[in-house]
Order: C-alpha cells, then sequence, then structure tokens
C-alpha cells in the first residue's frame, strides 16, 4: 500500500484544492483529511453522513473545592501557568497530572477530555476520512494518527493499494504526525517570499524524516521571477519540481460551487493537476 | 492593548494584516510585532528588522543520576507522557516526548532526577524603524510549537500596542498565541474554506472569552456567506481589503499592503480605532 501526503508549510496555497483534483482522478484510494484544525476537503467531496465517533484523548485537572485547603502548592508548581487563583484554566492545562500528584489535600484529580470527533464517509470518489478537533483543544497530533490508522484500516479491508492524504498547514506536531511513514510528500507552494521561506523548512521536515518530496509550484505566473528561484532552489537540494500551475480563477469558483475543480472545468489549471496526478502515479510505483 | 490576528485557514493573510497595522501605526503609538507563527514565521520578511538579540529556547527534560536512582519506577508512573520508562535495570527517557511538567523530578523520592534543556527552537528580537519585533523560530524537524510561543509572549511589552501574529488552525498553538489579547482580529476569504474555518476560530474566540472582528480579504469573487454568517452572529467586519492581482503581486515579493499602497495606511489606522473603541466598550460594560 502507498500513502501520498500533501503538505506545504504556509497555509493557502492550494493543497486541499489539488486533493480535491486527486480524488477525482485517483481511480481506487481511500481519503483522509489530516488537517484536523481545519478540514476543509469534505467541502469539496459533499459526502454523505456517515460513521462518527468521539476522540477522547489527554487530560484536564479539576480541583475540588470542598476538599481544596488552600495551600497553592499546585499554582506554584505547574509550569503551564494554569491555575490562578486556585482555579484551573483549561486552556491552559497541559493534562501533565503533576498538581493532582503533589496536591496534599488529593482535592485534584484529572478528567478525561473529549478532543474531538472523527468520521468515515462515503463520496462519490471513495471513502473519505476527517475529523473535526474539538474547540482549543489538544493532541491533533494524536489525532492525525488516529485519522491516518483508520484510513489504513479501511484500504487494507477492501484491498485498496493508496491513501491520499490532504495534510495541514506548519511544519509542528499535527504535520509531523501526517508524514511520518508516508511514501512520498507532494509540497504545494507559490511564488512569494513566504512561500519559499516556508517550502525550504517543510523540505527540512521531509529530510528530516527520510520521505521522499516531490514541488508544485501554484499560480506560478504570479511572480515569474520567484518561480525561477524556487526552482533554482530545488534543483540546488535535489528534488523535482513535478508541476508548474498557472493562476486559474476557476479553482475559486469551483471551490464556492462545492465541486472539484476536475468536474468544474477541466481545462486551466485542472489540466496541469491531471498530469501533475501521473506523474505521482509514476513515482510512486516505482 | 494586545491585538492578535489568527484565522482559522492558512493563507488567508494574517501576515499581510499584522504586519500593515504595525506600520500603519508606528507613528502613533509605541508599536511591538509579535511572531507567534513559530512553525512557519513571515512578518520578518515584509518588515526587514535588524534581529540584535537572540535566545535559545527548550524544554526541561530529566537526566537521572543512575547511581542514586533505585529504578523505583515512582517517575514514570508520575509522567502522563510516556517520556520516561524504568525496564528492568535501565531507566529510560524520552527526550522527544517529554512536555517538562517537571513532576519526576519533583516526585523523585531519591532526588535522583536533574533537568536539563532541550533545545527546541529561537527567539529573535530586533528593531524595524520604531516597530519593536519579536519572533520564534520552531526547530525543524520539532513537534511542540507552545513553549516556543510561551517564550514569544513573556516579552510582550504592555505599554503600548503589542500585535500578535498567530498560526493558522484552532488548536494549542493558536490558543497560546492569542490567549490574554484584548482583540483577535480573524483575518478570512469569501470562500466556503474560509467560512468553514472562520467559524471554527470563532468558537475558539468564544471558548477564550476574547472579543473578535473579521477583515475580509480578498474579497471580489467569492459568494457572501461570510457576510452573513458576521451579520447573524453579530461580529464586526472591520475591513474589507479587495481580490487585487497588485496586491498579491506586492506581497510575493515580500511588500506589505501598508508600504506598497500607502494610502492603506489610513484604513489601517481607521481599524485601530474602530478595535479601540470595541475593547474600551467592553472595558466599561465588561458584562457584555
Amino acid at each position: 500500500m502507498k500513502e501520498i501526503v500533501v503538505l506545504s508549510g504556509k497555509g493557502g496555497t492550494g493543497k486541499t484544492s489539488i486533493v480535491g483534483a486527486f480524488a477525482y482522478l485517483a481511480k481506487s484510494k481511500v481519503m483522509v483529511d489530516c488537517d484536523v484544525d481545519a478540514a476543509d476537503l469534505y467541502l469539496l467531496l459533499q459526502p454523505e453522513h456517515g460513521e462518527e465517533h468521539e476522540f477522547w484523548s489527554g487530560q484536564t485537572a479539576v480541583i475540588d473545592g470542598a476538599k481544596c485547603t488552600h495551600c497553592g502548592l499546585c499554582e506554584q508548581l505547574c509550569r503551564f501557568d494554569a491555575i490562578h487563583d486556585l482555579v484551573v484554566d483549561d486552556a491552559s492545562c497541559e493534562g501533565c497530572g503533576f498538581c493532582a500528584n503533589v496536591c496534599p489535600a488529593e482535592a485534584i484529580t484529572m478528567k478525561e477530555n473529549l478532543a474531538g470527533h472523527w468520521f468515515i464517509s462515503k463520496t462519490k470518489y471513495g471513502t473519505l476520512v476527517h475529523a473535526r478537533l474539538g474547540i482549543a483543544q489538544e493532541n491533533s497530533g494524536k489525532l492525525v494518527a488516529m485519522v491516518r490508522q483508520q484510513a489504513k484500516k479501511i484500504a487494507e479491508e477492501s484491498g485498496i493499494e493508496l491513501i491520499i492524504s490532504d495534510g495541514p498547514p506548519g511544519i509542528g506536531c499535527p504535520v509531523i504526525s501526517s508524514l511520518s511513514g508516508t511514501d512520498l510528500a507532494l509540497l504545494v507552494t507559490e511564488p512569494t517570499l513566504s512561500g519559499q521561506h516556508d517550502l525550504e523548512r517543510v523540505i527540512g521536515v521531509c529530510r528530516h524524516f527520510t520521505v521522499p518530496a516531490l514541488v508544485c509550484i501554484n499560480k506560478f505566473d504570479i511572480n515569474d521571477a520567484n518561480t525561477r528561484k524556487i526552482e533554482a532552489y530545488c534543483r540546488n537540494q535535489g528534488i523535482d519540481i513535478a508541476s508548474k500551475i498557472p493562476y486559474d480563477s476557476k479553482v475559486t469558483e469551483a471551490m464556492i460551487h462545492g465541486k472539484t475543480v476536475m468536474e468544474y472545468n477541466p481545462n486551466g489549471a485542472a489540466q496541469h493537476m491531471e498530469k501533475l496526478w501521473n506523474i505521482i502515479i509514476d513515482r510512486l510505483g516505482g | 492593548m494586545i491585538i492578535s490576528v489568527a484565522s482559522g485557514k492558512g493563507g488567508t493573510g494574517k501576515t499581510l494584516i499584522a504586519t500593515s497595522l504595525a506600520l500603519s501605526l508606528r507613528n502613533k503609538a509605541q508599536v511591538q510585532l509579535l511572531d507567534c507563527d513559530v512553525e512557519e514565521p513571515n512578518d520578518h520578511i515584509f518588515i526587514r528588522p535588524v534581529i540584535d538579540r537572540t535566545e535559545a529556547v527548550g524544554i526541561p527534560v530529566p537526566v537521572v543520576d543512575e547511581a542514586i536512582c533505585t529504578r523505583c519506577g515512582r517517575c514514570a508512573e508520575v509522567c502522563a507522557f510516556n517520556a520516561i520508562a524504568v525496564a528492568g535495570e535501565y531507566v529510560l527517557t524520552f527526550p522527544e516526548l517529554c512536555h517538562g511538567c517537571g513532576a519526576c523530578s519533583y516526585l523523585c523520592p531519591e532526588k535522583a532526577i536533574t533537568e536539563e534543556n532541550r533545545e527546541t527552537g529561537v527567539i529573535e528580537s530586533g528593531k524595524a524603524d520604531s516597530i519593536d519585533f519579536t519572533q520564534g523560530r520552531l526547530t525543524v524537524g520539532e513537534a511542540m510549537a507552545p513553549p516556543v510561543i510561551r517564550k514569544v509572549k513573556e516579552r510582550t511589552n504592555n505599554d503600548g500596542v503589542a500585535i500578535i501574529d498567530a498560526p493558522p488552525g484552532t488548536s494549542c498553538p493558536v490558543v497560546e498565541s492569542v490567549k490574554g489579547s484584548d482583540f483577535c482580529l480573524l483575518v478570512t476569504e469569501p470562500t466556503p474554506f474560509g467560512l468553514n474555518d472562520l467559524k471554527l476560530a470563532v468558537a475558539t474566540m468564544k471558548e477564550l472569552g476574547i472579543p473578535c472582528g473579521v477583515v475580509l480579504n480578498r474579497a471580489g469573487n467569492g459568494d457572501k456567506n461570510v457576510i452573513d454568517y458576521c451579520e447573524s452572529e453579530y461580529i464586526p467586519v472591520l475591513m474589507t481589503v479587495p481580490l487585487d492581482m497588485e496586491i498579491a503581486r506586492l506581497y510575493s515579493r515580500g511588500i506589505t499592503l501598508a508600504e506598497g499602497i500607502p494610502a492603506w495606511q489610513k484604513e489601517f489606522i481607521g481599524l485601530f480605532d474602530k478595535i479601540t473603541e470595541i475593547v474600551d466598550e467592553r472595558n466599561r460594560c465588561p458584562e457584555r
């Protein structure tokens, strides 16, 4: 089984629109949305309501006011500044349990967090596993690991050989969780100084976790000079540019209509995405 | 006053708005810009600061003195993150899992555990004109952004106007960045993705009790749903930036709106005045 993840470093470079096109183009696959903070792929794939599961992860301290002797030890020892005047700030609590372990009055317990929900949905292009992290919750990396694991299970059970994963922006915990152990990372960038800066960092993460990377420069014609700089940078790094996709307002229009760009307008940017997909298939097959 | 700039969805224009606001206000107030998007900090590209202070930041991780350790296993028992384990006569630590809470060293009955700092990023400070600038950079390959963000925020100057550029999303790095702000500007675009992620960002701000307003970026080729949503939720749309190739091209070259098209500075000053009004009003009637 092969797994490809689409990342970018910088947000808003077009990851989800490109994954939407791949969803249309790939024949047999399971799709997974690893951007559990702000999952958008379902807006393009318009799934029917499927299975919904709770995701319990991490803990939060709770102080029992009746037992608390107001000694203040918890507040003094907490390194996350999560206890003020003997009240726990849920958003700051890291769930380490240090306070509960030291409280001389045994007034602190740790409660499990309902950290989010994950879903298995049917779409016209196949199964989509996605999730919604709870508001202001932690452990997005663990929720990413959960949706990937579920996607893998479904693929195995139905004899599907491919997983296409839409990754989160950034380079931190959920990105690492999306990337580790995949077969190929497609890095979608744009010819802006920010796009290039962020690409360099996400290439570093791919290298760190030894995942081969391919680059796609989206909206490449917005700034030709920057596109050339990115091409030169990638050449120096030994990373192939698999595609240069021109700016096309149809990509946004397709999204507004809740469609993949392949369905909405197969000319323009969509044609480039189709070529890109063929290159990826070749690469995965090798 | 602390104003944070967040978005839910990435790439909606947080950096454009945060840097333009800082540049527009620099002659009116003492301005500080804190880039808390430590995974991908970009503000420096646009305001080109001279960095004069760099500090390594990290997480205090346990070091076990095996000569003193009795292998009692108390450390492993209290660690919520499985970052320390006792296997037979060995004590194993997994520094990359450690959150640095300090429970193991404090609770070790033999006092066999000390802590050492494991570097996970750097904090850089300097000046861009009269703007005080600080950014954090998470080391490539590291997972935990919040400790780096906390260090950036320790440098917040409460006297003037502090502008915090937050990372995308709605999880712990965003919460860490916007916590303690007087106001949060949510930058979005008039698309289904923009709306979906705006709703999540609004829910996050409500949970944290931070008043918010919207900046609608790339207005023009989208739909009306973001505006309708804001109206129905009584969230003020404080500024609209059109979809404009000229703005996109300037941005691609690392030139922010207030610098590339100086007429916008007046708009950003107006935006700041509206925020001040909302915050003052709220301070007068805190129950609202």
